[in-house]
């Protein structure tokens, strides 16, 4: 791994080639046509293939030049606020917006330093409570409040 | 006289009751998310862009102008009296604004930057009101092959401007081209990367991936940050600029109010590049260097003006050639697209009324950000100081909500989610996202003026170089890439853009 003097040239490149190559093996099936008069594939294979150089390019810069620091991802912050926005899209439709918020923002709120679970659910309520009054009650958006999960049927 | 009978019709259209009131929430709302550190007039927009959703076009854009200004006020006020490190908006403003907030004179810059910015503003209205008439018949004459080298031109010169690798940049234009390629093929009807989804057909949801890369990504970046509590400099005495401080700004207000305006109308350009040129030109230009970093007030009120007149000249080119020229610009274009208005030369003569409102109501809104928020300033400042750990959760709720309210669609979350992820990754390896922004929205125009110039010219690729406009922007494009690449260049432009 020490040839690797810019790794987020490496990185990038292998994204930029693994993109360009991936298009080109789809778009291969597309008709080309000629460049007169241009098929649904031409301009995609010419992207993917401009793609494929850049990220070759970027890869072979990567083992020369001034060396950089390696790059560092912080996987937890991402992971939570992923999760959390998973959490609404899942249930916003079944049990409606006032659960989907609670859900997303007691998700993230593990997302940086220590996780305070009472103040989360606080925010949450206050949060959820605001997103229903302005997007729903002011500005009339077709949101379920509370979806069908709570329909309870008692006849 | 045509010109006077244009800005009339916008001042009527711009202040009308509903109008001035949502170009006074855009500038409120603006200046509001604006300063609260970390969220620049990027983010800002992206996540405000759903309240509009409901609103009609013309209202809609004039609110939306409103946020953008709004929040660029926002931030000048943050970086006044609060010091962040690492934001780039306003980090020139904070060199010398915090300095003379420290020194109790923090009242004083807020008050020139208003000022600066109210002229700026002002001069701007007018510059846009003259010359896109111009700009407008000059875009008609425009044939497919003149456009598609136009957009070229736009795209690479974005690239060369924008901080970082070129060549990184490059690949973010080409990938955001690909991801504009999906959906069903105009011409032929084909399905391209659709993988059979349903929900791909239409292609990717624009506002979606914005969502994502402004919105979610940079989140998750300010999260991992482990933000420290800001600093707040003093307390705010006096407004008033004395005469000497009126002596001092006048130079740097003119100056910085051209510049501003000249760097905003190239692609690439705007309120950044604008307020980074200024400062190093007021540098260069001041008989007492020394002063700068210690509180000069020409260090805050020239890249302060640049920065306004250029945020309002980069609406030139979306406006009449329909080329937006930084990613704020393309959020714009993307409202209006949405709301079935083509943004280019069509607008003006199809639509005067929502052309010249909007111009005009870059004006009123200016006004009113001059009056409005000088009172204001203790609360925005005591907003700037709302940690984070509080904030992050309701931006994320009102990204999610809002992307999933503009088309009822919970696909468009996991969309967003997606880029966010794309994005956050992408932002790590030094690829800006705005380049794949800017591609995404010109790879359908830039495709379909492609297979036109070619059909025209029965598939001689002669005709981009036979054209003289296209010829020109073509080697201009190529011009400009040569020169970044050239050592010495290279250089002085990663100087230029660090300094």
């Amino acid at each position: 791994m020490n040839r690797i003097r810019r790794p987020s040239d490496f990185f990038s490149g292998l994204i930029f080639l693994g993109v360009g190559v991936f298009a080109i093996v789809q778009a291969i099936d597309y008709p080309l046509g000629t460049l007169r008069t241009m098929g649904p594939g031409y301009f995609p294979i010419l992207v993917a293939v401009l793609l494929c150089g850049i990220g070759m390019t970027l890869v072979g810069k990567s083992a020369a030049g001034e060396a950089e620091n390696p790059v560092t991802v912080s996987l937890w912050p991402l992971l939570v606020v992923l999760a959390g926005l998973l959490a609404f899209a899942l249930t916003l439709l079944k049990a409606g917006l006032f659960v989907a918020i609670v859900l997303l923002v007691m998700i993230v709120g593990g997302a940086s330093g220590k996780y305070r679970p009472l103040a989360s659910a606080v925010l949450a309520l206050a949060l959820a409570a605001a997103c229903v009054a302005i997007f729903v009650l002011a500005l009339g958006q077709q949101l379920p409040v509370f979806g069908e999960w709570f329909d309870f049927r008692f006849w | 006289m045509d010109i006077l009978a244009n800005i009339t019709l916008g001042l009527g259209a711009a202040i009308t009751p509903s109008n001035l009131l949502y170009c006074f929430l855009g500038c409120f709302l603006g200046t509001l998310i604006g300063v609260i550190p970390g969220i620049g007039p990027t983010a800002t927009i992206a996540l405000l862009l759903p309240i509009t959703f409901t609103l009609e076009p013309t209202t809609a854009l004039i609110m939306l102008a409103g946020i953008y200004y709004g929040s660029q006020y926002g931030g000048s006020t943050t970086a006044i009296m609060v010091r962040l490190p690492g934001q780039a908006e306003s980090v020139i403003t904070a060199i010398d604004g915090h300095e003379m907030a420290k020194q109790g004179r923090g009242g004083v810059a807020l008050a020139t930057a208003a000022l600066g910015s109210f002229f700026a503003g002002t001069v701007a209205t007018i510059l846009i009101a003259v010359s896109s008439p111009l700009l407008t018949r000059v875009a008609l004459s425009f044939g497919p092959a003149d456009y598609f080298s136009l957009m070229v031109f736009a795209l690479l010169a974005s690239v060369t401007v924008a901080q970082g690798s070129v060549i990184k940049a490059i690949g973010m234009i080409l990938l955001g081209l690909m991801v504009g390629n999906i959906g069903t093929d105009v011409t032929s009807g084909t399905h391209r990367f659709t993988f059979g989804a349903l929900a791909l057909y239409d292609g990717i949801n624009i506002i979606a991936v914005i969502m994502g890369l402004f919105g979610v990504a940079e989140t998750i970046r300010n999260i991992e940050r482990h933000r420290v509590m800001p600093v707040i400099a003093g307390k705010i005495t006096s407004l008033m600029p004395t005469a000497q401080d009126f002596r001092n700004m006048a130079g740097p207000i003119l100056r910085g109010t051209g510049l501003g305006s000249l760097l905003g109308i190239l692609p690439g350009g705007g309120a950044l590049l604008a307020s980074f040129a200024s400062y190093a030109l007021e540098k260069r230009v001041a008989r007492d260097r020394a002063r700068f970093g210690h509180g000069a007030i020409a260090g805050v009120a020239g890249p302060e003006s640049a920065n306004n007149a250029g945020a309002q000249t980069s609406f030139i080119p979306m406006l009449t050639l329909g080329i937006p020229s930084n990613a704020i610009m393309a959020m714009l274009a993307s409202a209006m697209i949405m709301r079935g208005i083509t943004p280019g030369p069509r607008v003006m003569t199809d639509q005067p009324v929502l052309f010249w409102g909007l111009i005009a109501s870059m004006w009123v809104g200016n006004a009113m950000l001059l009056i409005l928020n000088l009172p204001l300033i203790g609360l925005w400042v005591r907003l700037a100081r709302i940690p984070y750990h509080l904030l992050y959760p309701a931006i994320l709720v009102f990204c999610a909500i809002g992307v999933y309210s503009m088309s009822s669609s919970t696909f468009d979350i996991y969309v967003m989610a997606a880029f966010g992820l794309c994005g956050y990754v992408l932002m790590k390896l030094d690829c800006e996202p705005a380049p794949l922004l800017l591609g995404m929205l010109l790879g359908p125009l830039l495709e379909q003026n492609l297979q036109r110039a070619l059909m025209l010219s029965r598939g001689d690729l002669m005709t981009f170089i036979e054209r003289p406009i296209s010829a020109t922007l073509l080697a201009v494009s190529v011009l400009s890439l040569l020169l970044v690449a050239l050592p010495h260049v290279r250089r002085k432009r990663e100087e230029a853009l660090q300094d």
